[in-house]
């Protein structure tokens, strides 16, 4: 399935992401998107880097609607956000699920329980059939054993678990994930990764961590002054030296992005070709 | 991790009193403290009844003394109110212990303080004997204005992450050499607090954006699977009926 970024077919219902032209200016002035665009297909694994103040959470939040009024359009498996539309909001806020940088921002509820059921209980779900649904998204994470615990009595890494599965729990279309690996020891890194593997989910992960984006991603889109400057295979935009000093991206000491496979399986070319240079100095 | 707030008060336990349904022991708590506080001052006695009720709650519940007496502090601005009464107050006078005293504050002071402890036992059993989250689902299934509920239940949640903040905060003051030596040094502590207020006002934005991304629409849903049976609210009105019997007793012999 391809589609091109210039195309007209809006509607289609087989992107999960479908982002044309976003632009918006804070209320105090500051533009944070100068016109994205950008498509993720369903099942991708799509990583979004950039620098600090590049506009990565300014997208995420359009992504489910929480930031509108600017120009451009948002689709989420074929559906428009528009935020008049009540209705529509929250079933785009069920199909993007948003786990935050911080966990505490993020579990709110006195239990681990009543957190991962926040979700689907507002979307309606009662009794035995939310009770599965909070069952299967801390199984998911491997979690199960601590739903009756408060989050604030688990450890940094347990808690960034139980957050994705609060957002799982309300069976997204896509996952999005913001800075998942800040603050995580190596370990709960590791067992974060195992976990998003895992999970049958289109996945975009806005990081720094450029190693994670390579292990978790097959696809990476640079974000840099509130554009697209770059689009591709992970392992080629993190060999694009000049593309990565240019947008103040760097590699952890010693690391060939060229030595490990990276991820692979499941990736099916979209149709951009390698490293697509939005802006005439990315380098390519 | 640091022990929560809501484990402060609570003592885990499975006594009939914890398995007892929170909003039964809430109404329960409070007709306690209505028929106490309706008592006449002067019939003594009947404070010693209530205290016995209440002694007998501890020991159904398992409470020990020691658990219940150190979290009486609370109460020692109100005994120093009421220890102050019969000095302060004009009325006749009586000489105890060669003190020159109010007789009616002696009185008040006896009012405040024999009906306050009884209200904070009260209530110190109920917080020992139900956890904050059932003490929750208790105020909702009472009605209690969905919004009140819901900060309520940020205190319990958040109540520990930003005393961690403050704690933080503290550390890092100290770190660089700094202690509270004189009354210039509260610029500094006021500023750090100015600083934590600004910090928790923002995390309150950042919980109200991902209650949203999560489909927030004005209700807090609490899973509540506990059924409720009529033995429940039998046994908990025990408390109040038992001391509203001692209170009629007591009226009648006026």
């Amino acid at each position: 399935m391809t589609a091109p970024l210039d195309g007209i077919r809006h509607a289609d219902a087989t992107l999960s992401l479908d982002v044309r032209g976003l632009a918006f200016a804070y209320p105090d002035g500051h533009q944070a998107l100068f016109g994205v665009d950008l498509v993720v297909e369903r099942g991708a694994r799509v990583a979004l880097l950039g620098p600090n103040g590049a506009g990565k959470t300014t997208l995420v939040l359009h992504l489910n609607g929480i930031l509108t009024g600017g120009a451009g359009s948002v689709r989420v498996g074929g559906l428009q956000v528009r935020p008049q539309d009540r209705e529509g909001l929250r079933e785009i806020r069920r199909r993007v699920g948003i786990v935050f940088q911080d966990p505490d921002d993020q579990l709110f509820m006195p239990t681990v329980r009543d957190d991962v059921a926040f979700g689907p209980a507002n979307l309606g779900l009662r009794g035995p059939d939310l009770e599965s649904r909070v069952a299967r998204a801390l199984e998911a994470v491997g979690m199960s054993d601590v739903a009756d615990r408060p989050p604030h009595h688990l450890s940094f890494g347990q808690r960034r678990r139980v957050a994705v599965a609060t957002v799982l729990a309300m069976e997204p279309e896509v996952l999005v994930l913001d800075e998942p690996t800040s603050n995580l020891d190596p370990a709960s890194r590791r067992e974060l990764a195992e976990v998003l593997d895992s999970l049958d989910v289109t996945l975009l992960v806005v990081t720094h961590d450029l190693p994670y984006a390579l292990e978790l991603c097959e696809r990476s889109v640079v974000l840099s002054g509130g554009t697209v400057v770059a689009d591709g295979p992970t392992g080629d935009v993190l060999g694009d030296a000049a593309l990565l000093r240019e947008h103040r991206l760097e590699l952890p000491y010693g690391f060939d992005p060229g030595s490990v496979p990276g991820r692979r399986p499941g990736y099916r070319r979209p149709g951009y070709g390698g490293v697509r240079p939005a802006a005439p100095t990315a380098g390519r | 991790m640091a022990g929560g707030h809501a484990h402060l008060l609570y003592r885990h336990g499975d006594s009939v009193v914890h398995r007892l349904p929170a909003h039964a022991k809430l109404i329960s708590l409070v007709a306690f403290v209505l028929v106490v506080v309706s008592t006449p001052r002067e019939r003594f006695w009947a404070f010693a009844a209530y205290a016995a009720l209440l002694a007998g709650v501890a020991a159904l519940a398992r409470i020990p003394a020691r658990f219940v007496i150190r979290r009486m502090v609370v109460e020692v601005p109100f005994v120093v109110f009421a220890l102050l009464m019969p000095v302060v107050a004009t009325s006749e006078r009586v000489v105890v212990l060669g003190l020159s005293l109010s007789q009616d504050g002696l009185l008040s002071g006896w009012n405040i303080l024999a009906k306050g402890t009884l209200g904070v036992v009260a209530s110190i059993l109920l917080a020992a004997t139900t956890d904050a989250r059932a003490l929750l689902l208790g105020l909702q299934r009472l009605r209690l204005p969905e919004r009140l509920v819901e900060i309520a239940a940020f205190m319990v949640r958040y109540g520990d992450v930003v005393t961690a903040e403050m704690q933080r905060m503290r550390v890092a003051r100290e770190s660089r050499a700094f202690e509270a030596r004189h009354l210039g040094h509260l610029r500094v502590v006021a500023q750090g607090a100015g600083a934590l207020f600004v910090r928790t006002y923002e995390r309150g934005e950042r919980v109200h954006l991902a209650m949203l991304s999560r489909g927030y629409a004005g209700a807090m849903p609490l899973v509540d699977n506990a059924p409720v049976g009529v033995s429940g609210w039998v046994s908990a009105a025990t408390l109040p009926l038992a001391a509203a019997a001692v209170a009629l007793v007591a009226g009648a012999l006026a």
